[in-house]
């Protein structure tokens, strides 16, 4: 069965970077799928992939990373203007993020508006 | 006017050890692409290639590699090839690729390093060209990541659609996910299009 957590932007707002980072590896660890409301600034992103690659284990394979921002697919004229505008007043909360440990996630499928999550059959250990 | 303009003012400020970075995700080529210029213009290879993911999992440099335009100017800077960024490491993938267990866990670990020092690297490059697979899809969360934090440091970058050789290639696919850079077709391996990369090289260094 496959966990999504939805996660208000709120939920990571007054948190440091590396703290927004511990909650978002933690949940993905924890084999949930987060669906976040905006998304981290590239140093964290960048800081996240770090971090998953800290704690790959034999368990932890790392994760499966994924946003979709309007604000990436326009360039130029008056909509980039008005999405400048909208990130002025919103900062990173546009967008949707999506964050899945590689033990769930087979693979993120960009199209490029549109997100495809292909999930991968969880094998639990049987406790002894 | 203004490509002309931040060309001048880099050239005015020209660092000595100008280091170019080559990033991209695994398996993109960037350790061929590094071979192809070293081949060129020092007459010997770099590193080692292979088809499996995670070939190069340590940072590689060449100093001091001068190339020159078609009109005689000189480029001279230090070349770092870097391993290729990924989200996941999984052994069982060099397993599935008929590696001893052992020596899978090996690389899988040396692969989460290699990933942690490209990183690391990253805000220490004075350019970088972001190597992309063209017969695979741009839109990877890697790729944007590598991108967004290139810009977000005034970094300058190109991107290298590599592979154009192969028929899956896709150029406009490529060029629609970035349309803000310049991107160049090439096939390092082959050495397609190289004239035009080296002198997208010059551009990029603003020499």
């Amino acid at each position: 069965m496959v966990t999504f957590h939805v996660m208000g932007y709120h939920e990571i707002e007054k948190l440091s970077s590396l703290g927004r980072i511990r909650k978002l590896l933690n949940l993905a660890k924890d084999n949930k799928i987060i669906l976040l409301q905006g998304r981290l600034r590239p140093d964290e992103e960048k800081e996240l992939i770090k971090a998953t690659m800290e704690e790959i284990n034999k368990e932890f394979k790392g994760i499966e990373l994924a946003v979709i921002d309007p604000r990436d697919r326009v360039k130029d004229g008056l909509q980039k203007f008005k999405y400048d505008m909208m990130g002025l007043v919103l900062g990173m909360q546009t967008g949707i993020t999506i964050i899945g440990s590689a033990n769930v996630v087979k693979k993120i499928k960009r199209d490029p508006s549109k997100i495809e999550l292909l999930t991968k059959d969880v094998k639990k250990k049987k406790k002894k | 006017m203004l490509r002309f303009l931040k060309r001048w003012f880099r050239r005015l400020f020209a660092k000595q050890d100008v280091k170019l970075g080559l990033y991209g995700p695994p398996n993109s080529g960037k350790t061929t692409l590094a071979n192809r210029i070293c081949k060129d213009w020092l007459g010997e290879e770099l590193g080692k290639v292979s088809k499996m993911a995670h070939e190069t999992r340590e940072i590689q440099m060449k100093e001091s590699v001068t190339i020159k335009s078609k009109d005689g100017r000189e480029l001279q800077f230090n070349l770092v090839d870097t391993p290729g960024i990924a989200t996941k490491v999984d052994y069982e993938e060099f397993l599935k690729a008929g590696m001893p267990e052992k020596k899978a866990k090996k690389r899988a670990k040396e692969a989460t390093k290699g990933v942690i020092d490209s990183i690391k690297w990253l805000d220490d490059m004075d350019a970088v060209v972001v190597v992309l697979d063209a017969t695979t899809d741009p839109y990877s969360q890697v790729n944007i990541t590598i991108i967004g934090n290139l810009q977000a440091r005034e970094i300058p970058v190109t991107i290298a659609a590599n592979k154009v050789d192969l028929r899956k290639a896709n150029m406009k696919k490529i060029q629609a996910a970035f349309p803000q850079y310049n991107i160049v077709g090439i096939s390092a391996k082959y050495g397609k299009n190289i004239n035009n990369f080296y002198e997208e090289v010059f551009d990029l260094i603003g020499a």
